[in-house]
């Protein structure tokens, strides 16, 4: 990966002339989506185009007779956005051979539902096949398109419509998924992590994943103002903070090879990030202290194994 | 029935019309799919269907055929990809069976709205529960509101002749097409086929990309799956209720295009002693040549009886079913799939709404039989003609749903 144009300030990232997403889309404002999808499509090349599974950004994007999108778009069902990105890619592959046709750079979006839930089946069936794509799950960490149900990305206390925070039961009772560990797990020579408060590792991230040969995947952080419950001109710091608190940590997994982008050495309290979020609030009052001492636990665990991972502990 | 095709066939290769093989149902649909220099097979294996993959897949690994060979983790993966596959304008197939084509029901409608040629063989097999491997239609009629075409072949002859007849329909009505070939009963049986020339096949099937015409092109940037609600999708769906009526026609050219190329007669509808029958049964799949057989001994005894099958069964071939009955006193209609607590099975349902508003019209009742693969004997079939007969001396259809060879 040494010829990459890889960049060191935000400054760098292709201007104006580079807008694929039109705006006008019903996206929720402060949501996280458009700015990934906004920095994607400056860092991957032409000719591209988009696989999109069923969910937020589908549905607020492409609300017929309109569409937000300047490139070959195309969503199929909810759990199929792999399976479909695989068959566009094989038949893109053959008619390149065959007929002369250009392949072109194929990324695909999915929300957490659509890729931790639903999809993983799919998903799991074209990493292992080598389809040459970037999969991208930007994981809002519950069904928001649907009204704020838990998915398997929901972190643990979480209050969601089916995991609420109730006097017996406070929020989500089970931990997040790994789903970067799961990709890697198939042996793809690239997955990573990534959050909208730092665009310019996001950049790189996705211009190496588009590099690759092969499937590679991205785990990006998507604050949702909607279901998180928190003021929409907080994003971007509740997206850092969830950094900086080691929430979610910034990672990459080249073949094998573990690298942490951004090295919290003393993270900030957890109480910062959880006391913006009506999502967490409840936590935060001493009857439900179990459930944060579970969240925090999880959390741990988390940063610890993923310093062995990278040979620092 | 299979004697007697041969005979044809063997008659066929005196006058040097084609080449015959050996092959059987699912090897047959694979030679046909190798013809057409597909572009892309996304499948999964399910019996009875998998040799038609395994096929498949030995012609590309052995350089037969220059396509990708998608090995999917599932069926509902293996249409998805199959419709991710045919956006790009590659020519497509797929094949299932039972219970791999209800996993991929989800994706059936997606394929047909977005109007996508796709081909799939579907082996003909009984839902579960109880699990089970051999012949029902269960699957083609849960595919049959889906809109997607559909045929049924006889024998594996016809399974041959579909599958090139079903590309050529997908792709000249952009309207995905399925053949239905009966579960062991042609996916397993082995015939002599007589198969087209190469040269023959890209005559009638030219080799041309794009398929689909509107394919993914970052020229011209589409949004393919939108959203469309209450202000738009039923328009949406009216112009595809209109296309699948006007493919009606245009399967019906391309059939006879293919009579052409083959010397072997296609139609939607295939009748064999109807002009002045009395009695008739009409019935899709394999079941057909062991009717024709029986037809055949009680004409030659002066019964008025004959028998009707559909090669087409999507669009349904409404017209030439009624013109077929039209003398008809009492017509059977057998089915190979039931639908529970509805007032017919699902072929009868669609004969008896053809027919209500046809003035004169037969009495009609239902015959379910063979489901999981339970034989079909002429003494079944004797046995229905029998209770039609009665049914026309009465002037009353008694039963208006009979089960055979069923056991006590």
């Amino acid at each position: 990966m040494s010829e990459l144009r890889l960049i060191k300030s935000i400054k760098e990232i292709p201007g104006q002339k580079y807008e694929y997403l039109a705006p006008g889309h019903r996206l929720c404002a402060g949501c996280g989506a458009p700015q990934l999808v906004r920095i994607v499509l400056k860092a991957i090349p032409d000719p591209k185009i988009v696989i999109n599974a069923t969910g937020c950004l589908e549905v607020a994007t492409t609300i017929y007779p309109y569409s937000s999108w300047k490139i070959p778009w195309v969503h199929n069902a909810f759990e199929n956005a792999a399976a479909t990105a695989g068959g566009v890619e094989a038949a893109f592959k053959i008619l390149e051979k065959k007929f002369g046709v250009k392949k072109p750079h194929i990324i695909v979006f999915g929300g957490d539902g659509g890729t931790f839930d639903i999809g993983l089946q799919a998903l799991s069936g074209a990493l292992e096949r080598g389809h040459d794509f970037v999969y991208i799950c930007y994981d809002n960490e519950a069904y928001m398109n649907t009204g704020i149900q838990r998915s398997s990305a929901t972190p643990r206390g979480a209050a969601t419509t089916t995991s609420p925070a109730g006097t017996v039961i406070p929020g989500k009772p089970e931990r997040k998924k790994n789903l970067v560990e799961i990709a890697v797990a198939h042996g793809i020579e690239y997955a990573a992590t990534a959050n909208p408060a730092y665009p310019v590792d996001l950049y790189n991230k996705i211009v190496k994943a588009d590099a690759v040969e092969g499937p590679a995947v991205i785990h990006y952080f998507n604050p949702c103002p909607t279901g998180w419950r928190f003021d929409p001109s907080l994003s971007i710091e509740i997206a850092r903070l969830a950094v900086l608190t080691r929430v979610w940590p910034l990672y990459e997994v080249e073949k094998g090879e573990y690298k942490i982008n951004v090295m919290i050495k003393k993270p900030r309290p957890l109480e910062e990030y959880l006391e913006k979020q009506g999502r967490f609030r409840h936590l935060l009052r001493p009857e439900n202290k179990w459930m944060l001492d579970l969240l925090k636990k999880d959390i741990e665990e988390n940063w610890k194994w993923l310093l062995r991972r990278a040979g620092l502990a | 029935m299979f004697v007697q095709l041969k005979l044809l066939l063997w008659f066929r290769r005196e006058s040097e019309m084609g080449k015959i093989i050996g092959l059987n149902g699912d090897e047959a649909v694979a030679y046909a799919v190798k013809q057409t220099n597909v572009d892309v097979i996304a499948a999964y294996p399910i019996t009875p269907q998998t040799i038609i993959v395994e096929r498949l897949s030995e012609y590309v690994h052995n350089g037969e055929l220059e396509a990708a060979f998608v090995p999917v983790e599932s069926e509902h993966s293996a249409l998805s990809a199959t419709v991710g596959a045919a956006l790009t304008g590659a020519r497509v197939f797929t094949a299932t069976a039972s219970q791999g084509l209800a996993l991929m029901y989800e994706i059936l409608w997606i394929a047909s709205s977005l109007r996508l040629p796709i081909v799939m063989a579907l082996g003909n097999r009984a839902f579960s529960a109880p699990i089970n491997i051999h012949c029902s239609h269960d699957d083609a009629m849960a595919a049959r509101d889906a809109g997607w075409i559909e045929f049924f072949s006889e024998n594996v002859q016809e399974a041959y002749d579909l599958t090139l007849i079903a590309f050529k329909s997908a792709e000249s009505c952009l309207l995905p097409a399925i053949v239905n070939l009966d579960a062991f009963i042609l996916t397993h049986s082995l015939e002599g086929v007589e198969v087209l020339d190469d040269n023959d096949v890209k005559r009638f099937l030219p080799d041309k990309r794009p398929i689909y015409p509107y394919p993914i092109d970052v020229e011209k940037p589409t949004t393919y799956g939108p959203l469309a609600l209450y202000d738009y999708y039923i328009e949406m769906k009216r112009q595809q209720a209109e296309a699948v009526k006007e493919a009606y026609g245009k399967i019906v050219n391309i059939m006879r295009e293919y009579s052409e190329v083959s010397g072997r007669k296609y139609s939607p509808v295939k009748a064999y002693f109807m002009d002045d029958a009395e009695v008739a049964i009409v019935v899709l799949g394999s079941a057909a040549g062991t009717i024709r057989t029986v037809v055949r001994d009680l004409r030659s005894k002066g019964e008025k009886v004959g028998v009707l099958s559909l090669t087409l069964y999507r669009p349904f071939p409404e017209k030439e079913l009624m013109n077929a009955v039209k003398n008809v006193k009492v017509l059977a209609v057998m089915d190979r799939a039931y639908s529970y607590g509805a007032p017919g099975a699902p072929l009868f349902s669609d004969i008896a709404a053809t027919l209500y508003n046809v003035e004169e019209k037969p009495m009609l009742f239902n015959v379910v039989y063979g489901l999981g693969g339970r034989d079909l004997t002429a003494d079944h079939v004797k046995f229905v003609f029998n209770i039609a007969k009665e049914y026309l001396r009465k002037g009353i259809v008694e039963k208006k749903e009979i089960w055979i060879g069923v056991r006590k």
